[in-house]
Formats: structure tokens, sequence, C-alpha cells
């Protein structure tokens, strides 16, 4: 008896737990949401947590679709993930495929190889240089190639490839099939959801990317997104966006908002397949976890 | 998750030397060896090529005569790193954010996994998790454009404090509130993503035991203590042996979209003092002596704490 009331208080204890992480996490991003919406003259004037957008005004929306930096920035964004991910997914097929054969004398060294990576790297400066030397620096291929596979990623999918059973790999060797054809009539019709977790870990790694684009990008015309959003965001670039639009106090105010605006742009895309895709991303932490 | 990450002792092709067995292997495998080249390519580039290009730390380095034709000068860039003023500030704002991320934030989404375990409806369980996670897959420019604006002087942290009392401030101006910030925004960020490991781990713990607990006469304390953390400790091992080994390795992307001279008394740390060296300075063999410093000092604290772990729980990465 003693023991189901502490239980019950428990219960609720923890419901309100729950309750309050869900409103400290989407909060931010809600505010966020409501800011950017709101008439900048009112927001200027305002402080406080906000329920509801103060007005409702879709200037700085205006003004950040007005400003080519952010299409410039898109396409850029979406020519790295869409080139860069499929490169992903060929090279981390392949090694985990490689890596994945009983049967091949080389497997454990080549895996050593790899895994050893994971522990110690050159470092920033004798990569910057690598990439410097290769003549990449200033193209987006700067920032496709270094990043071509994650070796967290290659091993979860070479965990997911063991797991298949080995029965079909012999009834494959049995009707003939060489290497090629086991891992793409056999092997990878089976993996689709780990080939889909592994395009959203890669796709999503590329998307936010912006520290490679910040070292190995000189000109403008090939930033991405996320380097676009840094010169808005942080480096208080957004009144260059207003060029002409109206008086300097004016242009102060939108500025604030604008910059609300812009987050809003750059992160609905994520936000809005997340839900969709949420167990696939889970998924590929859990093979990860339990048999990394 | 496995205890240890089993070496898998079969070999193909039974007797004859390893050049014999490779060379037939090469053969009967071919199409796999293909498969391979460009994934070894890319690691010998990419991540091999730059380990080779540490020696520049033992050397004056010299775009003009590239790494092989650049002087020797031996230790003289670690010397001149652990005699200036910078290495007592770097290390120890290294170290002190590292450990107060240890400290608060590795046991964050532990425990918010165990309460999540003790969520009985399925539908509010599955409503918590997508949002927790979500944080996760905002980016880190918007994540630090959120906290700059949300800590300048009108922003909405400075509400807070003004409420409870204090003063308004632009706090990434505030030595004193780097730390704190970068904490809670990282546990903000990472706690609900970092419990699905977790959490996966407790839905994996044998329910007999829970019901051999209650037998004995275990409440639902003893039972967190007795069955679940010690059905959970193997990941929990795996995941601090992993965190201890990048001790050095603090998110030092956050930090340069953060700091500010202002602050470097408390924000500077190795990995952002190498990126004002190296890329800023273009001082490359100096910045590379220290990220390399970085870099042995991670791995001595993944080998010690992996043996460390090895011995007392018996889990261990190798």
């Amino acid at each position: 008896m003693h023991e189901t009331i502490w239980r019950k208080l428990f219960v609720v204890i923890n419901s309100v737990f729950m309750l309050f992480m869900i409103v400290i996490c989407l909060y931010p991003m809600l505010y966020v949401v409501f800011v950017s919406l709101s008439d900048s003259n009112l927001f200027a004037q305002y402080t406080g947590f906000l329920y509801k957008p103060l007005g409702f005004c879709l200037d700085s929306y205006a003004a950040v679709l007005k400003n080519p930096m952010i299409g410039i920035g898109y396409l850029n964004t979406i020519f790295i993930v869409v080139v860069g991910v499929s490169l992903n997914i060929i090279l981390t097929v392949f090694g985990a495929y490689f890596l994945s054969r009983r049967d091949i004398v080389v497997k454990n060294a080549v895996m050593g190889i790899i895994v050893f990576t994971m522990f110690f790297s050159g470092g920033m400066i004798p990569t910057y240089l690598t990439v410097q030397n290769l003549h990449l620096t200033n193209t987006l291929w700067a920032l496709i190639l270094p990043s071509a596979i994650s070796t967290y990623n290659l091993i979860i999918m070479r965990t997911s490839f063991t797991a298949l059973p080995i029965s079909l790999d012999e009834a494959a060797t049995i009707d003939g099939a060489g290497h090629f054809r086991k891992l793409f009539y056999v092997i990878l019709p089976l993996s689709k959801a780990i080939v889909a977790v592994m395009v959203l870990f890669y796709g999503v790694g590329h998307w936010n990317s912006w520290f490679n684009a910040a070292i190995y990008l000189n000109d403008k015309s090939l930033y991405p997104l996320q380097l676009v959003l840094r010169e808005i965001l942080l480096q208080n670039d957004s009144q260059n966006m207003l060029q002409g639009a109206g008086n300097v106090e004016d242009s102060m105010k939108i500025a604030e908002t604008i910059k609300y605006a812009v987050i809003v742009v750059a992160t609905v895309p994520i936000l809005t397949v997340y839900p969709f895709l949420q167990k696939y991303f889970v998924k590929g932490v859990m093979v990860g976890a339990l048999k990394g | 998750m496995k205890n240890k990450i089993q070496k898998n002792t079969y070999v193909s092709g039974g007797k004859g030397s390893f050049a014999a067995r490779f060379a037939s292997d090469l053969k009967v495998n071919r199409a796999a060896y293909i498969m391979i080249i460009p994934v070894l390519l890319f690691y010998i580039v990419f991540a091999y090529s730059p380990m080779y290009g540490v020696i520049i730390a033992f050397k004056d380095y010299d775009i003009s005569t590239g790494i092989l034709g650049s002087p020797w000068v031996g230790l003289a860039n670690f010397k001149s790193f652990f005699s200036s003023m910078y290495f007592g500030r770097v290390l120890k704002n290294t170290l002190t954010i590292s450990l107060c991320s240890i400290l608060f934030g590795f046991p964050a989404p532990i425990i918010l996994a165990l309460l999540l375990n003790e969520v009985k409806h399925k539908w509010f369980l599955r409503t918590v998790q997508t949002i927790t996670y979500l944080p996760h897959f905002i980016s880190l420019v918007v994540i630090c454009g959120m906290i700059k604006n949300f800590t300048a002087q009108d922003g909405i942290v400075n509400y807070i404090v003004e409420f409870f009392g204090g003063t308004r401030s632009t706090l990434l101006m505030n030595a004193n509130a780097f730390v704190p910030i970068y904490i809670i925004s990282d546990i903000w960020q990472g706690v609900g993503w970092g419990s699905i490991v977790y959490f996966a781990a407790l839905t994996n713990v044998d329910s007999e035991l829970y019901e051999a607990c209650t037998l004995d006469g275990g409440g639902r304390i003893r039972q967190v203590f007795t069955v679940t953390l010690p059905g959970i400790m193997p990941t929990i091992m795996i995941m601090l042996i992993l965190r201890l080994g990048s001790i050095l390795g603090v998110g030092y992307e956050k930090i340069i979209l953060l700091y500010n001279p202002t602050i470097f008394k408390t924000a500077d740390v190795i990995s952002t003092f190498v990126y004002r060296k190296g890329l800023v300075e273009s001082d490359f063999g100096y910045a590379t002596a220290v990220g390399l410093f970085n870099s042995l000092v991670n791995v001595i604290f993944l080998v010690g704490a992996n043996l460390i772990s090895r011995k007392l729980t018996e889990t261990s990465l190798w």
C-alpha cells in the first residue's frame, strides 16, 4: 500500500518532468517562429516571452527571400548534399561489403587501418594543407571529398551487412553470382532501411556543416547555406540585406526579426521531414550502439 | 552491446604463407578488392596523408618549399607552445569545459533514458522522444545564432535574469557566463538524442531479472540499482571510454561561432587556438604541434580509460 502511493506520486512527477522537457525543447523554436512573424516595430519595444506573434507581418520573410545569397546558399547546399551523399553511399556500401566478407584474407588488416583513423588523425592543419595541395580549395569538392566516408557510418553499415544470414551468400555463390551481383541483387535489396539511415545521416551532416566551407571557400558565390547564415546571424550582416529599405532606424529594427526569419527558412526543410524519418534515424543509432 | 568487439579469427584458404594466400585471394575475390580500392584511396589521401603531414610539427614549415623541403627544428614548436602564456590558459579552459561537460552532460541522457523507461503510455513516450530528439538536427550555426540573440542585452535569457533580480548584460561578453552557456546549450541539443542508446540498452534488460528482484522483496528503487543500472553498465562504460578519448576534443566549431576576444580568458581552447594560429595566422608548424599535443593526450586518455574499464568492469573497446 505504502509502495503504491509513492509509485503514483513518482508517475505524476515524472509526467510533469516529461511535459517540462517538451516545453524546454520546443519553446525556443516556437519563439523563433513567433518573432519571425512579428511586426518589427512592436518587437523592438517588447521584452519577455511570446505566446503568439506580436502583430502579424511577413516583411522579414520578404526581405529574406529577396536576398540573392539565400538562394545561392540553398543551391550550393543542395548540390553538396546530392553529390556528397551519392558519393558517401557508394563508398560506404563498397567498404561495408568488403569488410563484411568472412572469406577475405586481409579483411582484419583493412579494418584496422580504417578503425585507427577514428582514434587518431592528422588534425586540422595537416588536413587543411592536404586539401590545399590537391588544389581543392575554393571549390565545392573541398566540402565533398574530405568527408566522403564517415568511419562510424561505415562500421554501422558493415555490422548491418554482417547480420544478414550467411545462407543467402552461399546460395548466391552456388548460383554463380560474383561480388557485384551479390551486393546489388542480394545484399542491397535486403538493406534498404540501413541505406535510408545512411542517406539521412550523411544528408543531415552535409546540410548542417559549415566549418569546412568557412576554411576552404573564399568565393561567396560558392557559399553553402550555413555559411550565408553565419554571416547574417553571427557576423551581423542582416542590415546589408536591406539596402534602400527606408531609414536607418527602421532597418535596424527589421534586421532583428530578419535573423529569426532566416533561421526559420534554413531550418524548415529538416524539421518538416524529420517526424516522418525519425524511426530511421533512431534505428541507425541503435544498430551502431547495440552491435558496435 | 557486446562486451568486447571480437576479433574475427576466421581465415580462408587454409595453409600457405600469407603472401601466397593473399595472392590467391586477390584472384578469387578480385571484384571485392576493386570495391575497396576507392575506399582505401580515400583513407590514404584524407586520413593517412595528413597523419604524415604531422611531421611539420617538427619543422619550420614553409609553403613554398613544401613538407619535405622545410628545415627540421626538432621540438622547438612544442617548446615555444609550452612556454607561451597561452599554454596554461588554453589547457585550463579545455579541461574546464571538457570536465564540466562530462560531469553534467554525460549523466543527463542516462537519467532521461531511465525516466523515459518509466513512462507507460506509449503515445506519450513517443511524443516526448520525438520532441527531445528534435534539437539534435538543428544546425550548429542556427543554434549559435539563437544563443547569440537570446543572450543579447535585449534577449529572452536576459529577461529571465532580470525577472530574478539580476541586471541585463550581453552574456557572450561575460567571461564567467561562457562555460554555462556552452554546457547548457549542449545538453539542450544533445540530451534527447543521447538517450536513444541508453533507452535501447534498457529495453534489452532481461525482464526476468526484474521479476526475480520483485520476488526477493526488492522495491522499485532497489530494482534500479540492482537490475537496471547493472544491465546498462556496459553501454555506459563504452560511452564513457569514448567520451574520455576526446577529453581535449571540445566542440571547437561551436566555440569559434560563439566566442570573441573579450572572453578568450575562458572560451579559448586548444582547438580554437590551433585554428587561429594555423588558419588565421598561417603559423602552420606551430599550430600542427599544438594539434598533435592535443591528439596525443586524447589517445592516452582513451587507452587509459579502456585499460581501467577492462580491469574494473570487464567492458572495453578492444
